[in-house]
């Protein structure tokens, strides 16, 4: 939380900068960072007059806004709320109502007076929308709450069995999370007219009399202790992170499986910023590896010798070895013995066509040689790490990483296949190794008033989490504008509930959807820009910076052709002119691209 | 609460240029199945609800997607009747842009479930382009107008028919935004709309019709706010008796709200009948309550006002008096399924359909059978006030052909359950409707399949018991009105509610409230009991339960 700037002040940083700043105090714990911005606070005010004490007005918890957070189910808790705001503010407070359905549970940490008006449905559930919030409030990663001055009121209907449910469950739940209740808990029934009044009416007193703001000299002491050089996660060293959470996030019954999968980086060391990539060095599927040893007749136990160290072949197929993607020199050595191979591997086309539909395990079944342990493992390449875009800001999730992995997994040739990394995570994996791979090719621009334009496809949908998240977490204010595509609209609008509110906020000026196959004529990302013509070529002249994310095969290409055709026909120029436009667009940043 | 402050749907109607809101640009977002906010409660007065698929909420909310949102489309079926024509046009409908069902409501009309919203369009064109229509099949308005689709005493019933039919078009919208977003007329320059019955804010609340025609009270004619009992005078249809301030909605823990069964205010001819029920609608949109949604039908405006003030005002407004009712009597609620024959000699086949859902099991293809029965049918089929099917008109030679196709897609199979399984109704709730607190469709087989056992053991299994269940107190099964009934609290927990009469005239009271299907059972099992070793000659089960147990609890 510490690391987080100030969201009002655009950092004064060029972004390399800030990334250098960053990747130096990645790493540091609370107290580590709180000295390093005493250090660094000491060495801005030696530059301009000398070190002076400050005398700091540190505003006392009272004389901050109260959040009023309601959730509601029949609208009963949101009218409370208003009251309850009301009285505050005619008590000459600052107050301001939230609905917990649109808030992000992890806010709450930086949060320091809330009221909380809760209303409990059905037996003991809460409010439609409002799970999320309670689901990690409750749950076993909720984190500590000591900056919280907070109050409950409990609205529910005695008839019920657990009565007050979640005001009760959530008051001792915040109590025991270190936050210190101003005003007792109160419960009441469906006649909560009174009750409500009397707790509204205390809370307000209580918080009126502590509003006087008070005076504190100097900063906090900060220990000072030498600070250890963090290491930063490398491909070859990574860092091992705790999966936090796999969450599918297509809808039952899509013929794609994504995963949302967040990460925990809080010790990691690894700095990253929106347009980054995740390394992931994952294991190969077990039952691959089994399938593997089945085909070519070998032991699991089988030992090995890999990089001098000796191991069992299972495991250097498990952890070491590609066994999923064809390299060449395994094309090669099974080409000895099959003709069929030679030909192919003599003929381009038949070549491209042969690795786009066959894997390691197609090889070995369907072109058997006798192989001996060590020339397998020594024919394989190594297993390869896979490049994820991350999904999140890191200063919307500190200490957190989110990836959106589509999960490969079909049958060919009559039997399955898997992609390693998306199976290792998507199969209950509890940690993996990450480390970070920078991408300064795909970057937010540096002016937060400029617009942006993100199309993606998919997966490529990612960093456009990220994006957004940032802008909104640093109260930039450009133009957002999102061009979506998948399968259907039931089932593949990743994230949807994110983009809806976001869109319904403010915080994305324009969401264009395509879902290829929910109508007759398949219908893609390019048409909806070659439909939004002009409007799309009005933003490149305003400044617009353009983003690609997604499949490099098809949609990059098709993508880039509709950008021609808009180009060409709103401004009125020729094939080679609107090519040259863009081209100025790519030299100036400003229409980037991140397709795999 | 302000009782003065219209309410935030009133503001909404208000700015909605009559009912066009912001729909069109509802409907062209692609990025989300969901209509706007406000639009959700226009987009009822054309037909439809929003609704998602709650059994996948919670997984999809983790899954950062949206609810799987849907939409609910209700077809108005004045009467109830459709032709073969409709009925294979809908079915395709439904197989093509739905879920592959067909629902029959308690207001006799269609339900389609699980239409995303890029089909909305696809299939309200479909309905209208087989002359029917989905304009104020919900909403703010008169909703589909029912009537006892008795086919034996067809003289009155069409008679009374054709009332309904001139009912349904007097109170029907008049605004073109339905024709201009979903059949794509053009609008017309320099003509504003108008809604010279209902005005630019429409009706406080949902507005319900319906006509009885003795000696069924299948329709429930105490349930609604404006009930219109048939009175017949030498084999032909005199007129009627009018009711008003019947209603079934209530809200859990407010005791300002309530069931209501309409009182009887006089007899209207024939030819009077549009005028009555024109200015009964009068009255309720200038008088209902506009500031708080959950006491504004017409039983309110009456019991805040008082009975009489009513039948003055609405005297005064039609310029002459109601003659004084004239006696009638019901004598049955139910359907009587199987062949009947009518005075012309053609024959009609009631048939009973669980929980009105049409749909193919492994078991029973009732859709296929059904599709297939339309094929070769010249009559027409009629909904029951009691989710169940009549094909009305066979003619003699006919007969085999249809009784063939009951047997060869199991529809047969179905029949001859229970008197109590056969009587039961349940409204939709979960997985579908957004206000169910607790299972009701998907429970009722089962659940009546315990009781029945419980019945069974008491040597009781052919009483006619009416048994109605609904996922919350909103009524949608017309609940208060059951012999014994389950209003629905939370998941697995319900108010037994008990008492009824066997016709629909006196309502149930709450016996348990919020108990569990053990408690439900072991409640049910000890009056059964006792009614079986104590009950008068000819004593209902209903009349049973309200002499002893409230008697009891009185005294």
């Amino acid at each position: 939380m510490a690391a987080v700037p100030d969201p009002d002040i655009a950092p004064p940083l060029p972004g390399n900068d800030l990334h250098a700043l960053r990747t130096a105090v990645a790493g540091f714990d609370y107290d580590q960072l709180l000295w390093a911005s005493g250090y660094l606070a000491g060495l801005a005010r030696s530059a301009v007059a000398g070190a002076v004490p400050v005398a700091q007005s540190v505003p006392s918890a009272a004389a901050e806004p109260w959040t009023v957070f309601y959730a509601t189910e029949t609208g009963n808790s949101r009218r409370v709320a208003e009251s309850v705001a009301e009285r505050a503010r005619s008590a000459g407070l600052a107050a301001e109502l939230q609905d917990l359905r649109d808030y992000k549970p992890k806010a709450l940490t930086k949060v320091r007076n809330a009221v909380l008006v809760v209303a409990t449905h059905g037996i003991g559930e809460a409010p439609d929308g409002s799970e999320a919030f309670f689901e990690f409030w409750l749950g076993e990663r909720a984190p500590r709450l000591e900056q919280l001055n907070y109050s409950v009121l409990a609205l529910g209907d005695s008839s019920y069995a657990d009565f007050c449910e979640m005001g009760r469950a959530l008051d001792e739940r915040l109590r025991a999370l270190g936050a210190s209740a101003v005003v007792d808990r109160v419960d009441c029934d469906l006649d909560f007219d009174s009750p409500a009044a009397d707790w509204a009416a205390r809370l307000v007193a209580h918080a009126s009399e502590t509003a006087k703001p008070r005076v504190e000299t100097g900063t906090r002491s900060a220990h000072l202790h030498a600070v250890p050089k963090p290491t930063v996660p490398t491909r070859e060293h990574p860092f091992t992170a705790e999966i936090l959470l796999n969450q599918p996030i297509t809808g039952r019954g899509s013929g794609k499986d994504v995963r949302h999968i967040e990460l925990d980086l809080e010790a990691s060391g690894i700095a990253y910023l929106p347009g980054d990539s995740l390394g992931v060095v994952p294991k190969n599927p077990p039952q691959l590896v089994d399938a593997v040893l089945d085909t070519v007749q070998l032991d699991a136990a089988d030992e090995v010798t890999l990089n001098g160290e000796p191991m069992a072949l299972a495991h250097a197929l498990s952890n070491h070895r590609e066994i999923t993607v064809i390299s060449r020199p395994l094309l090669e050595i099974a080409a000895r013995q099959h003709e069929e191979l030679r030909q192919i591997l003599s003929d381009r086309d038949r070549l491209t066509g042969f690795f786009g539909t066959h894997q390691v395990i197609d090889l070995l079944a369907d072109y058997p040689k006798p192989w001996a342990a060590q020339e397998l493992v020594d024919t394989l390449r190594r297993l390869t790490p896979r490049l994820y875009s991350i999904a999140s800001s890191p200063d919307a999730n500190p200490g957190e990483a989110h990836l959106a992995v589509g999960v490969v997994r079909y049958e060919n040739f009559g039997r399955p296949h898997w992609g390693a990394a998306s199976s290792f995570l998507a199969n209950g994996a509890r940690e993996v190794p990450v480390f970070l791979e920078p991408n300064d090719r795909f970057r937010l621009p540096a002016d937060g008033d400029a617009p942006i334009v993100m199309i993606g496809a998919g997966t490529g949908i990612a960093p456009y989490r990220a994006f957004v998240e940032h802008r909104l977490e640093h109260g930039q204010k450009g133009d957002n504008w999102l061009v979506f595509g998948e399968r259907h609209l039931a089932t593949d609008f990743l994230y949807q509930l994110e983009w809806l509110r976001y869109r319904r906020d403010g915080v994305l000026t324009r969401l264009d959807v395509a879902f290829s196959r929910d109508q007759q004529e398949k219908v893609y990302v390019q048409h909806r820009l070659r439909e939004q013509s002009r409007r799309f070529f009005a933003w490149l002249e305003r400044g617009a910076h353009v983003y690609v994310c997604g499949d490099a095969g098809r949609m990059a290409g098709d993508v880039h052709q509709a950008f021609v055709d808009v180009v060409r026909k709103e401004g009125g120029m020729s094939d080679e002119r609107a090519q040259e436009y863009l081209g100025e667009l790519k030299a100036a940043g400003r229409y980037q691209r991140d397709v795999y | 609460m302000n009782d003065k402050a219209p309410s935030a749907v009133e503001h909404i109607k208000k700015r909605s240029n009559y009912l066009r809101g912001t729909l069109v640009e509802s409907l062209d977002d692609p990025a989300t199945g969901a209509l706007a906010e406000d639009d959700t409660q226009l987009s009822k007065f054309h037909g439809f609800y929003q609704q998602d698929d709650r059994d996948a909420r919670a997984d999809r909310t983790r899954r950062k997607l949206e609810p799987a949102w849907q939409f609910m489309v209700r077809v108005r079926v004045p009467g109830g009747i459709a032709t073969p024509v409709q009925w294979l046009a809908l079915d395709a409908l439904a197989t093509a842009h739905g879920n592959g069902t067909l629902r029959l409501t308690t207001r006799q009309s269609f339900q389609f479930h699980g239409i995303v919203k890029s089909r909305l369009k696809a299939t309200i064109r479909g309905i209208n382009d087989c002359l029917l229509s989905t304009i104020a099949a919900c909403g703010d308005v008169n909703r589909n107008i029912m009537c006892t689709p008795l086919a034996e005493t067809s003289e009155v019933h069409e008679a009374a028919y054709k009332v309904a039919i001139a009912l349904s078009e007097l109170l029907e919208p008049r605004t073109r935004a339905y024709h201009e977003i979903w059949l794509g007329s053009e609008r017309v320059a320099g003509s504003d709309d108008s809604e010279p019955i209902y005005g630019d804010r429409y009706l406080p609340r949902k507005f319900k019709v319906t006509i009885a025609i003795p000696p069924s009270n299948d329709v429930d004619v105490f349930a609604h706010d404006l009930g219109l009992i048939a009175i017949e005078r030498n084999g032909e249809l005199a007129g009627f008796n009018v009711l008003v301030g019947g209603g079934m909605g209530a809200t859990h823990g407010e005791s300002d709200t309530y069931p209501r069964v309409a009182d009887v205010i006089g007899f209207c001819t024939v030819e009077q009948t549009l005028a009555v029920a024109e200015q009964v609608v009068a009255l309720q949109r200038d008088y209902g309550n506009r500031s708080n949604r959950k006491r504004a039908r017409l039983k309110y405006t009456i019991d805040d006002r008082g009975l009489e003030w009513f039948r003055q005002a609405l005297f005064e407004r039609l310029g002459f008096s109601l003659a004084p009712a004239e006696p009638f009597e019901f004598s049955s609620r139910g359907d009587r399924f199987g062949w009947r024959r009518d005075r012309q000699g053609r024959w009609h086949l009631t048939l009973f359909i669980p929980e009105g859902r049409i749909r193919d099991t492994a078991q029973h293809r009732v859709l296929s059978g059904l599709r297939e029965i339309a094929r070769i049918h010249t009559g027409d089929f009629r909904l029951t006030p009691n989710q169940n099917l009549i094909v009305s008109g066979i003619g003699e030679a006919e007969r085999p052909a249809i009784e063939k196709l009951l047997d060869e897609f199991g529809i047969r199979k179905l029949q001859g359950g229970s008197p109590l399984r056969q009587q039961a109704l349940a409204c939709v709730a979960l997985p579908t409707c957004g206000l169910a607190m607790a299972e009701s469709e998907r429970y009722l087989p089962e659940l009546t399949a315990k009781v029945a056992a419980l019945l069974e053991r008491h040597g009781l299994v052919d009483e006619e018991i009416s048994l109605r269940v609904t996922g919350c107190p909103n009524g949608c099964a017309r609940p208060y009105l059951a012999e014994i009934a389950l209003v629905g609290k939370a998941p697995g927990r319900y108010n037994l509610f008990v008492g009824g009469d066997a016709h629909g005239r006196r309502m149930n009271r709450l016996a348990e409230e919020n108990i569990d299907e053990a408690r439900i059972l072991d409640t049910l099992e000890r009056l059964f009991a006792r009614f079986a070793a104590e009950r008068l000659a000819g004593e209902s089960f209903g009349d049973f339960a309200a002499r002893t147990v409230f008697d009891r609890e009185r005294a």
